[in-house]
């Protein structure tokens, strides 16, 4: 394992001119954009060009709109009947191929997550226009499954053959009265990325289910855990935790989820945003329609999950809870700590790269500090100028037009719902003290001065970067894993997580540092050249000797 | 129960497929094209549909599979691709540089009639396709047939870009179908064995089932030369294995350069084996060797061994027509019984292959193109089986009604040895009724009763 050849010391300048110098010159112009030296300063941070449409041709890691919708935020829910109006693939590619875990308990209620159905377009549909199948199809699986709800997902030829889904869609809610029937508007193409989908899925399911529900929840303490998708099971381990300090969860947004959550997410007094990029939308507005502030919450890292909750039980303010949440960590730590000195002789001083959806690139981060690990290089799929610099850009972005057409809505004060749950004095008191609302600062300030932030990297980047800087990991998803390991570098997907996990809450960061040990330390990548391949030069002995 | 909310009762589904026995087009073509050296499959469509089929293709074979894509935009939908594909060869040749661009379409480009052969043109005009480069493409619509079409209609495109020769080259086609690399492997070995000149295309053998060395090449040195793809317009023959895979391709190889074509199954089993090696030995004229027939022989043997194990188990198979055709033969000819057959893809003729192929069987067979996952667990309901074989997404049936699975077919997500180890031939064919035998036997070691628990079976 060459580590002697590490001692090469790049300068960033230097690495950022080698990524770029075999584009052509406009794509060497755009590139240069999107990879940025982070200079890591007080208040502010480099500008960073994202969320801008992807380099035909460059093998980018990205997906569409309707993976960001259907395969993200509304396929964990279980028990609503996603239908996908399109050609048979796009269903039967985001069918069970997200670890979203979900606990359908066994006294059988509702759980499609194991199911995929589809309208299987054919070329007829495409000439005739496929309202008719989709109309055909919403009844059979109505007449079949008797669900909830059922959610319309419109695909790329939807949009162009000009389906109307939605009106497809309300016609069959009438006609069933006991059946919400909704859609969205999710075609590949729209925007550049799955970001477009996540912000199409905010909307229609706070405008066709939020509020919806009968069933009044008493309970003390309540959250929304918005943007935590249940990968591996982090959210039962996060509402273990919750559970524990006597914090009740309405609504997960969307993992483990069901319709009733999302139905009663304005019951909740108080959102906490774990995944800012998903679900910032869904936060803003369940404030300004019913009231309930928002904080951005980290549950990746021992230490991010305890200061997430303190957060939390600063906010409700009750000594009862801020005493019970100490309790709490002071119960989860040991166990942490004993894992954390167990690897550290074997992580600490160890580099890694990061490149995830628009999330996990920036949480991650702080699992690796804890095991004294640093982070040179790290980006998002799809973020957004807000995930990399912090939300107080938000007011200086322009929507290009290649997103210009994805839909905002506008939403009011609820006039029977809204209620404020604290007053200006009282949010203005905890701000003094500390707690921040509605605020993410975003990845760069949390990155050493120096490292490399790039955004949408591809292919050639992600090899050109593992050849120069060898970092001791490399960290991003499927389509990555197994061509860094050619390269004889250990490869962790932090989408799936390789079928391993939780990684969130406290057992989860013991799994991690556990599975990150287990990965820089394996022998197997010593394993890569053959002795005779070591020593090609004969050498002769003698039996005797 | 996972799958709960699957009833036994039947209804008729006209517009709703659930879990579907298919996928789409582009990926096959992807896969097809990844059988060619130096070449980088490249998606004309909106770029879900590449990340899609590079990472379900990666999760089967636990290889690096590297694709590109248009990334169409809005805009590009309204206006046309065009500059899209023409930007994308100008990148990928700069940064990539493969030998081969391989071109496959998405609903998308099709459903807007975005023209191949005219974009292609125009790249070569303005001089975006350096000197000795290939571009070509399929129009792979996913709103017709499956995956396996997609697959085909590739290999077509493959073939189109064969010139008839003045002197026959002396050399045998092989169109091998959607197999597994391993299985690529196998037929050349069998080929060489029998000491025949063949060109195999597509071959994904040492392309995806590479070695760890340290080093990673985005090109393997594997794959058909596009060079002997050019030159199979002059070869004595072609034999195409699967008619759903590989038959349009064989066939226009026969109009356009006039090299007569066989289409045979896919070589899974002990009969189409058979076929396979007396159509290669008729057509090159030569004699199989020994060596071949006692691969045969040991394959008849455990059949006889385990026949006992085997005879009038009922089998529940889903996955692509070629390989079910193979499977429901090489099952009835060792006296099991396939009693539920389900394809996604669509073909009337696949349905009639299986009932004439289960004809003398005393039991009711269920057989469907175009059907779904949803429908065979139905059937399974109503009709219980001993054992079934698929894809992976066979495993929720397999643990809701408890019954022993054999993985095989695309994809498999769970586990991995497909890469490596035939299924056709006479040494796959080996294979395949070890797995069928541990499976069936792991069954019965698990369900004995203590003292019905036995050493020797």
């Amino acid at each position: 394992m060459g580590r002697t050849e590490k001692m090469v010391q790049w300068e960033p300048n230097d690495i950022k001119g080698k990524l770029l110098e075999k584009y052509p010159p406009k794509v060497a112009r755009k590139r240069a954009k999107q990879i940025m030296i982070n200079e890591a300063l007080e208040n502010t941070t480099p500008e960073i060009t994202a969320n801008v449409r992807t380099i035909p041709g460059i093998i980018t890691m990205r997906g569409c709109t309707y993976a960001g919708c259907k395969g993200v935020i509304m396929g964990p829910t279980s028990d609503i009947i996603n239908l996908v109006h399109g050609p048979v693939g796009c269903s039967f590619y985001a069918w069970l191929t997200r670890r979203n875990q979900h606990d359908a308990g066994e006294k059988g209620e509702d759980n499609y997550i194991p199911y995929s159905f589809t309208t299987d377009m054919q070329d007829s549909d495409i000439i005739f226009g496929g309202e008719k199948k989709l109309e055909a199809a919403i009844q059979e699986a109505y007449d079949t499954f008797h669900p909830k709800g059922i959610a319309v997902f419109a695909t790329c030829p939807v949009g162009l053959i000009g389906d109307d889904i939605h009106a497809v869609a309300k016609k069959m809610k009438e006609k069933f009265g006991d059946c919400n029937v909704f859609a969205f508007s999710c075609e590949g193409y729209k925007g550049v990325s799955q970001s477009a989908g996540h912000h199409i899925a905010n909307n229609q399911v706070f405008t066709h289910l939020v509020g919806t529900s009968e069933n009044e929840k008493t309970d003390k303490y309540k959250i929304n855990l918005l943007g935590e998708y249940n990968i591996g099971g982090d959210g039962f381990e996060i509402d273990r935790v919750l559970k524990k300090c006597g914090i009740t969860n309405i609504a997960t947004f969307s993992g483990n989820s069901t319709y009733d959550q999302f139905a009663s997410a304005n019951q909740a007094d108080l959102s906490c945003v774990m995944c800012h990029r998903s679900i910032n939308y869904v936060a803003d507005m369940l404030e300004t329609k019913y009231g309930i502030p928002w904080i951005k919450i980290n549950f990746i890292g021992a230490k991010a999950t305890a200061k997430s909750l303190r957060k939390i039980a600063q906010y409700f303010g009750d000594q009862e809870l801020i005493d019970k949440v100490e309790e709490v960590i002071a119960e989860e730590m040991p166990a942490v700590k004993a894992a954390q000195e167990s690897v550290l002789p074997r992580t600490e001083g160890k580099t890694a790269m990061i490149f995830v959806g628009g999330s996990r690139a920036h949480h991650y981060q702080e699992l690796f500090e804890e095991m004294g690990m640093k982070t040179l290089s790290a980006g998002y799929e799809f973020g957004h100028r807000d995930d990399y610099e912090g939300r107080h850009v938000i007011p200086n972005l322009k929507v290009d037009a290649d997103s210009r057409n994805i839909e905002e809505i506008e939403v009011e004060a609820d006039p029977e719902l809204y209620n404020p749950r604290k007053t200006a004095a009282e949010i203005e008191a905890l701000e003094k003290a500390g707690l921040k609302f509605k605020e993410y600062e975003g990845l760069n300030p949390a990155m050493d001065e120096g490292t490399l932030v790039i955004d949408d990297l591809n292919q050639y980047e992600a090899e050109k970067l593992v050849e120069l800087l060898k970092p001791d990991l490399f960290c991003a998803g499927i389509k990555e894993k197994y061509s860094i390991q050619k390269l004889g570098v250990p490869m962790k997907q932090l989408h799936s997580y390789d079928s391993g996990g939780p990684y969130a809450g406290f057992v989860g960061a013991v799994n991690f540092y556990n599975e990150i040990d287990r990965l820089v330390s394996s022998k197997i990548w010593s394993y890569m050249k053959a002795p005779w391949q070591k020593n090609p030069e004969l050498s002769a002995t003698y039996v005797w000797e | 129960m996972l799958l709960r909310h699957t009833p036994k009762e039947i209804a008729d589904r006209k517009a709703l497929m659930i879990n579907p026995a298919k996928t789409c087009q582009p990926i096959g073509a992807m896969y097809a094209s990844l059988g060619i050296k130096g070449c980088l499959p490249h998606s004309h469509g909106s770029q879900g549909c590449c990340a899609y089929h590079r990472s379900t293709l990666t999760r089967h074979y636990k290889e690096p599979i590297s694709a590109a894509t248009s990334s169409f935009t809005e805009g590009a939908s309204v206006f046309g691709g065009q500059a899209n594909l023409i930007q994308a060869i100008n990148n990928i040749f700069t940064v990539y540089e493969p030998e081969v661009i391989a071109v496959h379409t998405t609903c998308l480009s099709e459903t807007i009639g975005d023209d191949l052969p005219q974009i292609f043109h125009k790249a070569n005009k303005e001089k975006k396709i350096p000197e000795g480069k290939t571009v070509f493409g399929a129009p792979t619509p996913s709103y017709v047939g499956s995956h396996v079409t997609g697959f085909s209609n590739m290999v077509k495109a493959m073939a189109a870009l064969a010139e008839p020769q003045e002197k026959k080259n002396g050399k045998i086609n092989i169109i091998p179908g959607w197999v597994e690399p391993s299985d690529m492997a196998e037929l050349k070995r069998l080929a060489d064995l029998i000491g025949i000149d063949i060109t195999m295309f597509p071959d994904t053998s040492g392309v995806l089932n590479g070695a760890l060395t340290g080093e990673y090449s985005m090109f393997p040195d594997a794959g058909t030369p596009i060079e002997d793809i050019k030159a199979s317009g002059g070869a004595i023959g072609t034999l195409a294995l699967g008619e759903w895979c590989s038959a349009d391709g064989a066939r226009l190889l026969d109009t356009k350069c006039k090299v007569p074509c066989s289409v045979l199954d896919m070589p899974f089993g002990l009969n189409a084996t058979d076929r396979f090696i007396d159509a290669l030995r008729t057509l090159a004229g030569t004699t199989v060797p020994d060596e071949v027939a006692s691969e045969r022989g040991r394959l008849v043997d455990f059949i006889s061994d385990m026949h006992q194990w085997l005879y009038g188990k009922k089998v529940a198979l889903v996955g692509d027509p070629d390989q079910l055709i193979a499977m429901t033969e090489f099952l009835v000819s060792i006296d099991m019984c396939p009693v539920h057959v389900v394809t996604g893809t669509p073909g009337k003729k696949f349905e009639k292959r299986i009932k004439e192929l289960t004809a003398g069987m005393d039991c009711e067979v269920n057989v469907k193109a175009k059907g779904d996952m949803f429908l065979l667990h139905q059937w399974i309901k109503n009709d219980p089986v001993d054992l079934i074989i698929g894809n992976t997404y066979c495993k929720y049936i397999a643990r809701d009604e408890d019954l022993p699975f054999v993985r095989w077919g695309f994809p498999i997500l769970d586990r991995q040895g497909h890469q490596h180890f035939p299924t056709v031939g006479y040494m796959g064919g080996l294979r395949l009724l070890e797995k069928i035998t541990d499976a069936l036997l792991d069954r019965k070691d698990r369900d004995d009763t203590p003292s019905k628990f036995e050493l020797v079976l």
